[in-house]
């Protein structure tokens, strides 16, 4: 042995872990283990302060503008009389139309995918695919989903005429339409691809009772009767009547138009993945005790489904699907595709109606500059919030107090 | 009760003879339903490739666009000048910066929530944390696009007066905002996933918490933290209502983040606002420019899964 490790041995020289000690000694290792933690604690807040300065904007800009005028009125140019009124209906048209559409398509889709495995090679590779698809799905910006159905639904590829001619219609009756001299509106029933009635003697239509009247068909101008019960039915001849449609409910026509059909399909794309996706896991939390009970007892899978995994996976499929309704009413992008910005004084009346949606009233409200505009914006947002804010209790709620367990 | 108890106490036939045929063909009957509905979305994703490439195909097809000047060029004037120009990387650099701000936000502030919640966080501020990011998770992004013109944008000119009205940062702040919540959940679950004798076997070898994190977790969750990271560029490249309220509306190529920018969701927008009626060259760029969006946040995506399960590490 040399005179250094003696040296080492008799303890003159340092401890062999000291030169670790030295390099990183563990009153540094432990300070900055206890500064990383504060150093998370501040990032971590930051989402809790943005929230709050979220909240606190929107509520300290738009808490005025909420009372009964701002729920039920159309968007009046007039910020002082604007309302969400028909962004609220089309709101409510469009999500339950979309739920209708997208909830049990998912759901099948989630139940095929789970609870049928592929019993050889080539469906093994069909689920598989059908799997990494919708992954991939769920990628897709929804912007992307809105020029889809701007093309497949509102135009549909133009292969059915324009949009404001459609080929194919349903539920709805045409009228030509005459001011009378005494302002009456007279309409005469006709179909669409009539030409429009040209005033002559003998004209005959609706009034606004819905009775048959006879129209006064006076040769000129100057020959208007000054009589007003005369006056009433008057029309000058040689005038060209203007067609309006008068759409029933249930309202179809191809194509869709930008309609709130158009709309609900568009959506249901955008959902669609979020709801296989959650029903799926869902589905996967089941036991699979459960399922084998069921097919050791001679059920078919389908009936295993229906009496066993169904029941036991409804309220996370619920979950889920409140979840992904809650998404559907706050996406604004592709119904901006879809709809536009449009200046709408009614509610939706049928599938094929023009509408406007919440999401798309506070965009249209927060591009412009005026003040007042942006505080009708923020009680938009605060409405919004309101609807979500209600849909994620019942999500939460259900997952509370209706989830039992299984294992 | 008494008369009702005999009946019920009566074999039923029905059971022992039972055809089993009319459940067969229901089974298959149902079985053909839901696989129908699930080659749905098989058709969706035809169908997105068929109109984007199929509707941007007639807008090569024009004699003023070339697809390697659409691809190289950097100057998008579609709508007004004697020459029309359709380079879109006017655009795509638009994309690119807001992307670029929100990421800086995003992802730090994403992956340090991420190891907090799962590493330091006590359950009871987690009972907090984690609603909090949820709510954030749940705000529509229209919410967002009105945050950024009126408080972030505003705050940002309080600081520096160069910032315009429409403003990149404004704009990228507001998307990283929206990322934040989706970097954190993923993150975490990528980091809950690392498996509870990796940290132990560190803690016994004397690591304090903070190597535990950043030498055993963290590399340990590696894939799952890049495939999060990528799917929240894809979602923030794919992002609209943010930049087509915060962003502007002139495409450009610009280095200055306190300038106004167009991204391509924003062009898509600001076509959709327009008078969609006449499908004239510059409502067809939209499907360009919607096929160029499609394509980079699908290899996003792809790459995003692919990292996540080619190079996940096992520890069973």
């Amino acid at each position: 042995m040399t005179q250094d490790s003696n040296e080492k041995l008799n303890g003159k020289d340092p401890h062999p872990l000291d030169a670790i000690r030295e390099r990183c000694p563990s009153k540094d290792r432990k300070s900055l283990d206890a500064g990383f933690r504060w150093f998370c604690i501040a990032t971590a807040s930051f989402s809790i302060l943005i929230l709050g300065v979220l909240l606190f904007s929107i509520f300290a800009q738009g808490l005025t503008s909420i009372n009964w005028n701002f729920m039920s009125h159309y968007p009046e140019p007039d910020p002082a009389n604007a309302g969400i009124g028909p962004a609220l209906w089309g709101t409510i048209w469009l999500v339950v139309t979309c739920g209708f559409i997208a909830l049990p398509i998912g759901v099948a889709t989630a139940i095929f995918l789970e609870e049928f495995p592929p019993t050889n090679g080539m469906f093994r590779w069909f689920h598989s695919f059908i799997q990494l698809n919708i992954t991939n799905l769920a990628g897709v910006p929804s912007v992307v989903y809105g020029i889809l159905g701007l093309t497949l639904f509102v135009n549909m590829g133009g292969w059915l005429g324009a949009t404001n001619e459609p080929t194919f219609e349903l539920g709805v009756r045409h009228f030509d339409q005459f001011y009378t001299a005494g302002d009456k509106a007279l309409l005469i029933p006709v179909e669409n691809d009539d030409p429009p009635t040209i005033a002559a003697d003998g004209l005959k239509g609706l009034n606004s009772n819905r009775e048959w009247v006879e129209a006064n068909v006076v040769a000129s101008r100057r020959d208007i009767p000054r009589d007003s019960e005369a006056r009433m039915y008057a029309v000058v001849a040689g005038k060209k009547a203007g067609r309006i449609s008068k759409p029933s409910w249930y309202y179809f026509r191809l194509p869709f138009g930008r309609g709130v059909l158009a709309g609900a399909l568009t959506l249901m794309l955008v959902i669609l993945p979020i709801v296989i996706i959650s029903s799926q896991e869902a589905l996967r939390g089941v036991p699979n005790s459960l399922r084998e009970a069921g097919l050791g007892l001679g059920s078919t899978r389908w009936q295993v489904v229906w009496n066993i995994t169904l029941p036991a996976s409804i309220p996370g499929i619920m979950t889920g699907a409140i979840l992904a309704m809650s998404r559907a009413i706050g996406e604004a992008a592709p119904i901006l595709i879809i709809a536009g910005v449009v200046f709408i004084t009614s509610n939706p009346g049928n599938l094929m109606d023009n509408f406007t949606v919440l999401p798309l009233q506070i965009f249209n409200w927060s591009g412009r500059p005026q003040h007042e505009f942006r505080d009708l914006a923020a009680g938009g947002i605060i409405v919004l919030l309101g609807i979500l804010f209600v849909f994620n209790a019942a999500a939460v709620f259900i997952r509370q107090f209706t989830q039992k367990r299984l294992s | 009760m008494s008369t009702t108890e005999p009946s019920s106490l009566k074999p039923k036939a029905s059971f022992a003879f039972r055809s089993l045929k009319g459940i067969y063909a229901r089974e298959w009957g149902v079985k053909s339903l839901l696989a129908v509905c699930s080659v749905l979305s098989v058709f969706v994703t035809l169908a997105i490739i068929y109109v984007l490439f199929f509707e941007a195909s007639r807008f090569f097809a024009a004699d003023e666009v070339t697809f390697w000047g659409f691809i190289t060029g950097a100057k998008w004037n579609p709508l007004i000048g004697a020459e029309r120009h359709f380079g879109v990387w006017a655009l795509v650099s638009g994309t690119l910066w807001v992307s670029l701000v929100a990421m800086l936000v995003a992802l730090p502030l994403g992956l340090i929530t991420a190891i907090y919640l799962s590493e330091y966080a006590h359950p009871s501020v987690r009972a907090v944390l984690k609603p909090t990011l949820e709510i954030l998770a749940g705000i529509p992004t229209v919410v967002y696009g009105f945050f950024a013109l009126t408080v972030i944008t505003p705050s940002l000119q309080f600081f520096h007066d160069g910032f315009q009205t429409f403003n990149v940062t404004g704009a990228g702040i507001a998307v990283g905002i929206l990322c934040l919540p989706i970097v954190s959940s993923l993150v975490e679950d990528a980091l809950r996933a690392v498996p509870r004798s990796l940290r132990e076997g560190a803690y016994g070898l004397g690591a304090t918490k903070f190597e535990v994190s950043t030498k055993v977790v963290v590399p340990a969750a590696l894939s799952g933290i890049i495939s999060a990271f990528l799917l929240a560029i894809s979602r923030a490249i794919g992002e609209t209502m943010i930049v087509a309220l915060a962003a502007g509306t002139r495409p450009h190529l610009t280095l200055d983040p306190r300038d106004d920018t167009q991204t391509m969701t924003g062009w898509m927008v600001q076509m959709a606002l327009g008078d969609v009626s006449n499908f004239d060259l510059s409502y067809l760029s939209m499907y360009a420019v919607a096929a160029v969006l499609f394509v980079i946040t699908l290899s996003l995506t792809f790459a995003g899964n692919m990292v996540r399960k080619r190079f996940r590490e096992e520890y069973q």
